[in-house]
């Protein structure tokens, strides 16, 4: 029997049609090479704060190693609620309004497998996150693409939105800060985007997993907007805030309905996130605050070095204000996002992400993560100045 | 002052006023003028570099010295404490509270050296009722810095 075959009913259609993730390709170049300095990576530099590693060991020889609740440790989801109201002037009732879960990536695939019907279209930015396209299809939804572009930072805009919405659409996920382009909105900008939802019915799902690395602007959480926490989904976590990407734990916050249907899905599925993990982000909550405030003064001071860097080597790269990308247009090289990762790559062993494996509207740009020492972000600067100069556009 | 500036020369202290300036986002102007009023305000004090000597088989002694002095009329103890501060050989003198008064950091070739100055310079002193010697046997951490056995990263190159 010929093989493809065989392949094809061994797979569902659904997956059998997914394209892997355009980071996955580069896994395999990079381990043949020696001396990369990688700005391809998705997470902090720092190890988790040593009092929160801590207080996990502590809990492990305490005994902590059986399941928690469905919605996960109660002292957690009371300090979450604390947490969330602090930030935010936000409430989330600790009982049924927030679950625990194995990071934001299981509680963005609830969301959507607890509000999709078969086709049921959810709007989000192109470029975004990999998941997000990935994540609606295996929940049987489709997804809906809008471009944005750098004249506008970035920033999905309500128009579009609209533009966009059919008998269909049930919901708008994004996520701001934005990976990968550090873009964040502003509170008039969500505000108009959230009238949009309102007046169309859509639910919002804002992931805001990045929410506490902004730059010399504030936060906005999408539930705070008047009108909109009753249908949004709110998504963090810990792992970018306090540099716990390995522990695999973020969360949910929605009304109640909502989140007793995602439940659902979590108690059959996860039944719950990893106890030595909840401990941890306990102990995040309780005493992890001031390492936040030092790990966001030293990514801005890596960010104004890469976005300078990057533009005085002739990479145009407007000022991201989150997260910890920059995303500059390699316009000037002429050459498409993924040949110039694979011959910057090749060439001068610096390891970025093609802008095109977030989405077609990332095409002309390239994703540096500059949560990497300050010493090897000069280094890379120089090497792609390097290159640059080689394949600049006569 | 600029504190920013200030906290990225602590931990760098060959970081340039350019980078300074990007870092910070100060223009480079008032970097400059920043570092030069907190040098000429002794809020700067010094530029150093923390070396791991061990790793070049240099076999520098440190002693923690505890030293227990009797406050003088007027003074108190900071008479004392300038004597022995004056003292070359004497790294880092602090008034503590506690057992005993003041904590002396001593650096020195030999053990030999060490003993000689607690039993020659420090103990005679007037005012000085006892001190205890303690060797320093093996450093972990120096300023805020990991000798051995420093975290490494152990992050994928390449991540979502």
């Amino acid at each position: 029997m010929d093989s493809t075959r065989t392949r094809k009913q061994l797979i569902a259609d659904r997956v059998a049609g997914l394209s892997p993730s355009g980071i996955r390709k580069f896994f395999d170049l990079l381990a043949s090479l020696e001396g990369v300095i990688s700005l391809g990576v998705g997470e902090p530099d720092f190890v988790t704060p040593w009092r929160i590693r801590e207080a996990a060991i502590y809990s492990l020889e305490r005994g902590y190693t059986s399941y928690t609740s469905n919605y996960g440790l109660p002292e957690l989801r009371k300090e979450l609620a604390n947490y969330l109201r602090c930030l935010y002037s936000i409430e989330y009732d600790p009982q049924g309004e927030l679950l625990i879960t194995v990071g934001v990536s299981e509680a963005l695939d609830l969301a959507l497998r607890a509000i999709l019907n078969p086709g049921d279209e959810v709007i989000m930015p192109d470029p975004c996150y990999v998941a997000y396209s990935a994540c609606v299809t295996l929940a049987g939804g489709t997804p809906v693409p809008v471009p944005t572009t750098v004249e506008n930072g970035f920033a999905i805009r309500a128009a579009d939105i609209e533009s966009r919405i059919g008998v269909r659409t049930k919901a708008l996920l994004m996520g701001y800060p934005a990976n990968p382009t550090g873009a964040v909105l502003t509170r008039p900008e969500l505000a108009s985007i959230c009238d949009v939802a309102t007046k169309h019915g859509l639910i919002v799902i804002s992931d805001e997993v990045y929410a506490r690395l902004v730059y010399d602007i504030e936060h906005t959480s999408f539930p705070c907007l008047p009108g909109a926490r009753e249908n949004c989904i709110l998504l963090g976590g810990f792992s970018k805030a306090f540099a716990m990407t390995g522990w695999r734990i973020g969360y949910a916050a929605a009304p109640r309905e909502i989140l007793e249907a995602m439940t659902k899905v979590h108690q059959y599925t996860m039944l719950c996130a990893p106890t030595v993990g909840q401990m941890a982000a306990l102990e995040a909550l309780r005493s992890g605050e001031n390492d936040v405030v030092a790990m966001v003064e030293d990514y801005n001071q890596r960010r104004r070095l890469m976005v300078k860097g990057l533009n005085d080597i002739g990479l145009a790269c407007y000022e991201p204000k989150g997260a910890f990308y920059a995303f500059p247009s390699i316009a000037a090289t002429g050459l498409t996002s993924d040949q110039f990762a694979e011959k910057l790559l090749n060439e001068e062993r610096v390891a970025v992400v093609p802008g095109s494996a977030f989405g077609s509207c990332g095409e002309g740009f390239v994703r540096c993560c500059y949560a990497t020492a300050v010493p090897d972000i000069e280094e890379a600067l120089r090497r792609i100045e390097r290159f640059v100069k080689r394949h600049r556009m006569p | 002052m600029n504190e920013k500036i200030l906290k990225v020369l602590e931990q760098n202290a060959k970081a340039t006023p350019l980078q300074l300036a990007t870092m910070t986002g100060v223009p480079v102007s008032e970097v400059k003028e920043t570092i030069e009023q907190a040098e000429r305000e002794r809020v700067i004090l010094r530029y150093k570099t923390v070396i791991n000597w061990e790793k070049l088989g240099n076999e520098r002694v440190m002693a923690l010295i505890e030293v227990k002095i009797t406050p003088q009329r007027g003074v108190g103890f900071d008479a004392l404490a300038e004597r022995i501060y004056r003292f070359a050989e004497a790294r880092s003198v602090y008034l503590v509270s506690g057992t005993y008064d003041l904590a002396v950091l001593v650096t020195a070739g030999s053990m030999h050296e060490v003993a000689n100055f607690v039993s020659q310079k420090l103990s005679p002193l007037e005012g000085v009722q006892g001190t205890v010697t303690h060797f320093l046997l093996k450093r972990y951490k120096e300023d805020g810095e990991i000798l051995d056995g420093k975290e490494e990263s152990h992050r994928l190159a390449v991540a979502p």
